[in-house]
């Protein structure tokens, strides 16, 4: 996983389809946003079916990776400001479905 | 890790260009090799795309990349050899891309790479879908691409049948 098992990141939840990831990510975090496949965060591209959505909780950072021979994890990053600044310029934001 | 510069290169407008006489070149996704088929469909993809002028390129996990070098020691069919990671890497910063990219799916980690190849890349997606659950993951694609699907983890031919049926086309 290169920078981010440098990072030490959090796993969340293993093997989770897309869908599961997604109403993971969205259920969970106070603030999500909506990034094509192939974003780019710390030093990895992120794979997977589009909507693919990620949040953040604090300083922390909450997205998926897949690995080819392990399906998706959730993972969360600590102390990601940069990123997440980045992603709120650039990621479209998504609001919480009110039930 | 060899790039391949001399395939593609950014343009003005910021997408991946082929360069001139570069030929048509054939993207191979290959994820974990557990479904015994993988390997060998992989190989006789890539003769057939040789036969046809093609050139194929390999993007896969280094388990998936093994199994092809030791198959094909002296290379005679296999091309170029790429991480899947950092062919993903390429594909996106536009420093290379391909004209067909073949996918490779036995489980739904596959579809989430052949949905993200269909969004970064300017190739046309063919999805091989294979293995016990090849019937029900092709059934989760909902993003455009060419479908070939046979439910063979250890039996070849009915892929092969309908790959020699696609390179008809070419």
């Amino acid at each position: 996983m290169g920078c981010v098992e440098a990072r030490h990141c959090e796993i969340l939840a293993s093997y989770l389809t897309f869908p599961e990831c997604r109403e993971f990510i969205i259920s969970r975090f106070p603030e999500h946003y909506e990034v094509p496949p192939g974003y780019h965060i710390f030093d990895v591209y992120i794979i997977g079916i589009p909507p693919i959505v990620i949040g953040i909780e604090g300083d922390d950072v909450i997205f998926p990776y897949t690995k080819p021979c392990h399906g998706t994890f959730i993972l969360r990053a600590q102390g990601a400001i940069e990123e997440i600044a980045r992603l709120r310029a650039t990621g479209k934001k998504i609001s919480k479905k009110k039930k | 890790m060899e790039l391949l510069p001399y395939i593609y290169a950014q343009s003005d407008d910021g997408m991946a260009q082929k360069l001139e006489n570069t030929g048509r070149v054939a993207l191979l996704v290959l994820g974990c090799p557990e479904v015994p088929v993988q390997t060998s469909i992989a190989l006789y993809l890539m003769n057939l795309l040789k036969h046809h002028g093609i050139r194929p390129v390999i993007a896969g996990t280094k388990s998936a990349r093994t199994l092809l070098e030791v198959a094909d020691i002296e290379r005679h069919y296999l091309g170029d050899l790429l991480d899947l990671d950092h062919c993903i890497a390429e594909i996106v910063e536009k420093r290379m891309d391909a004209d067909l990219c073949f996918v490779f799916i036995h489980k739904e980690s596959g579809i989430s790479y052949a949905a993200t190849m269909s969004s970064i890349s300017r190739a046309k997606i063919i999805a091989l879908i294979f293995g016990e659950e090849a019937h029900e993951l092709a059934g989760q694609i909902t993003f455009p691409c060419e479908k070939i699907v046979a439910r063979a983890a250890h039996n070849p031919t009915p892929l092969r049948g309908k790959l020699d049926e696609l390179a008809g086309g070419w």
